[in-house]
């Protein structure tokens, strides 16, 4: 029996033991088990071998999970004939998707270019503009920084009733909401990130008798960089989540929390996967985007070094 | 150098100490309370245009003279031009019962008048309404800390967990995962499900994430040198975990676990929105905004940051007892 164990591996053992237990009870639990265990013997191979040292053979383990948690949700679903108001399959909210892409368009440029991407670069210049406006005085610094800080950790979203009375019910109001989220985060880290420079490098530009707007963007903007697009990407997810919630207190009949809070009230949960897909998408792409050109940038970084 | 005998003489020190705390409040305190001044100052300023036509309708019930005098053609000036066209009328402009821009101090007094005037199990409270929402965020943030630490220890120990699991739940992090809250209510809600725990699973789920990445992070800083002496004494997988690992971790989980917190009351209050819950922080405001009540928008909102100040605060707090005690930062 030991020799047995050795040979196939106790995770292996259990599994198949949990296997056989789950044919004798219900046959449906056994195909959703059997796949689930398949997939992570697979995923134990492809971890062990060679390939995962390479780029690829990591995304492939990724990909791998990935795919089987959307095989056994649509076994799970299928099998056990879960209610398609409870948890739809994932190819019924790929149908949903496939079918709305106009409406969904709609809602994406409603709430991710209107709202969002809006409010994320008047809130994120307004920041990089107040730390430059307070970078000859310390005390302000000083007294800017932990009070950033203390409003960085608030719940901010919470503003959205008091903006949707001021702004309305459009993408305005949205923006609104967006600029106060990503202020306080943006501005904590620009005002650190100008203090970046060491006393080396500032010596340097005193030597070179560099005016101070010379030193500012010559040394310390650039210096502050790394400090701004970790700034920058914290904002780029809060910018998404309060254009979202913002609509939940009011909005036009379009825009991606709109049509989640909608049909999630009309009991389509396709319709509210669909929504909850795009804007999962639009942050990857959005959080993507803003690393790509944090990669461009500050190339000079320990961090981006291969 | 002074000797320990010294400084703990009586009185010995007692002039450095002042000096030591007045720089503490020149360098400290003095700037904060500039800050903070001066965003009271800009919001007193701002009521008064922002609440400008409200005044004068309210100016001239009460028989002043408005320029200019009909309410149509006041609604179509801009509030700038209203204020200085009227110096002499602006006098109601913090004491308005439905402002659009409430002043501080009435947000202030009715804080004042519904936590310590009112009764804390009427409905009125808000220390009630603070407590339905912070009871769902502290359980849900319990939930999704214990869950995401042991994910972490799984990842940490198990490749092919870690090669898994690891990249979505980074990935995670990026997308807006707060917007399926309205789904998890709702549905919950259609299976009989209501009230605290649907709540405390948007909580758990929104500080779960932040906690495993962090985590997974802290249990991994040990160095390689460290993790060779370990080797050298022939510790046990176990005996690594516990004595070096698990130890080198805390301070990355207190940074997650700030965060988690702040996350999780956001998800608690966002919770309360879809059903149109009648309690918690989220009911109110969304009662609030429903009925124009500005001035009860604002102490909710103002009762939140005080619940997450706090709880940030407290966090913080462990964190640096915790740290002392373990010979961090020494």
């Amino acid at each position: 029996m030991t020799a047995v164990v050795a040979r196939i591996g106790p995770l292996l053992l259990v599994q198949i033991v949990a296997l056989g237990a789950a044919v004798v009870v219900d046959l449906r639990l056994a195909a959703v088990l059997a796949v689930w265990f398949a997939a992570w013997q697979v995923n134990i191979r492809l971890s062990e071998s060679a390939l995962a040292r390479r780029d690829g053979g990591r995304v492939a383990v990724a990909a791998v999970f990935g795919v089987t948690v959307l095989i056994l949700w649509e076994l799970t679903v299928r099998l056990f004939q879960v209610p398609g108001v409870i948890l739809p399959p994932p190819t019924r909210i790929a149908a949903t998707l496939a079918g709305n892409l106009d409406l969904l368009w709609g809602d994406f440029v409603q709430t991710v270019v209107k709202g969002a991407l809006t409010g994320y670069v008047i809130g994120c210049a307004a920041a990089v503009a107040m730390a430059v406006a307070v970078d000859r005085s310390p005390f302000l610094q000083r007294g800017l920084l932990p009070v950033g800080n203390f409003m960085a950790a608030l719940p901010i979203i919470g503003t959205a009733p008091i903006l949707v009375m001021w702004f309305g019910f459009g993408w305005q109001s949205k923006a609104a909401v967006v600029v106060l989220m990503v202020f306080f985060p943006m501005l904590v880290n620009a005002v650190a990130g100008l203090q970046a420079a060491d006393r080396m490098q500032r010596d340097l530009m005193e030597t070179y008798a560099a005016s101070y707007w010379q030193s500012l963007v010559k040394l310390r903007l650039p210096a502050a960089m790394p400090l701004i697009f970790n700034g920058l990407k914290i904002s780029s997810t809060l910018a998404l989540i309060g254009a979202i919630v913002a609509e939940f207190f009011g909005s036009p009949t379009l825009g991606l929390g709109f049509r989640i809070s909608t049909s999630v009230g009309q009991l389509q949960l396709g319709m509210v996967w669909a929504g909850i897909t795009v804007a999962a998408l639009a942050g990857s792409a959005f959080y993507f985007a803003v690393a790509q050109a944090e990669k461009r940038v500050t190339f000079w970084h320990p961090s981006q070094r291969p | 150098m002074t000797s320990v005998t010294e400084i703990a003489a009586p009185g010995a020190g007692a002039g450095r100490t002042g000096l030591r705390a007045w720089r503490w409040v020149r360098l400290r305190v003095l700037p904060i309370l500039a800050v903070v001044l001066g965003i009271v100052v800009v919001w007193y300023t701002a009521c008064v245009p922002m609440n400008v036509k409200e005044t004068l309708t309210f100016a001239e019930r009460a028989g002043a003279e408005v320029e200019p005098a009909s309410p149509a053609e006041r609604r179509d000036m801009g509030r700038v031009a209203l204020v200085l066209a009227n110096p002499g009328q602006l006098g109601g402009s913090f004491a308005l019962d439905r402002p659009r821009l409430p002043a501080p101090h009435q947000v202030v007094a009715e804080l004042w008048e519904t936590t310590v005037e009112t009764r804390p199990t009427s409905k009125r409270s808000l220390v009630y309404h603070g407590w339905v929402t912070l009871s769902a965020t502290l359980l849900g943030f319990g939930i999704g800390t214990a869950l995401g630490v042991l994910l972490a220890v799984g990842i940490v120990h198990d490749r092919a967990m870690d090669m898994s699991v690891l990249p979505w739940a980074i990935a995670s992090q990026t997308i807006p995962i707060l917007a399926i809250a309205p789904m998890i209510i709702v549905v919950l809600n259609s299976i009989g499900l209501q009230g605290l725990i649907p709540k405390a699973l948007i909580s758990a789920y929104l500080s779960f994430f932040p906690v495993v990445v962090s985590m997974v992070a802290g249990l991994r800083s040990p160095a390689a040198s460290q993790m060779d002496l370990m080797h050298t004494y022939s510790a046990t997988g176990g005996q690594v975990f516990r004595k070096l690992r698990l130890p080198a971790s805390v301070p990355y989980l207190f940074a997650a676990l700030k965060v988690g917190i702040a996350a999780s009351l956001i998800g608690a209050i966002v919770g309360e929105l879809p059903t149109g819950a009648s309690e918690g922080l989220g009911a109110r405001l969304l009662a609030g905004s429903y009925y124009g009540q500005t001035v009860q928008i604002w102490s909710a909102l103002f009762a939140a940051a005080i619940l997450a100040a706090a709880m940030v605060g407290l966090i913080g707090l462990i964190e640096r007892l915790t740290l002392r005690r373990m010979g961090f930062g020494r």
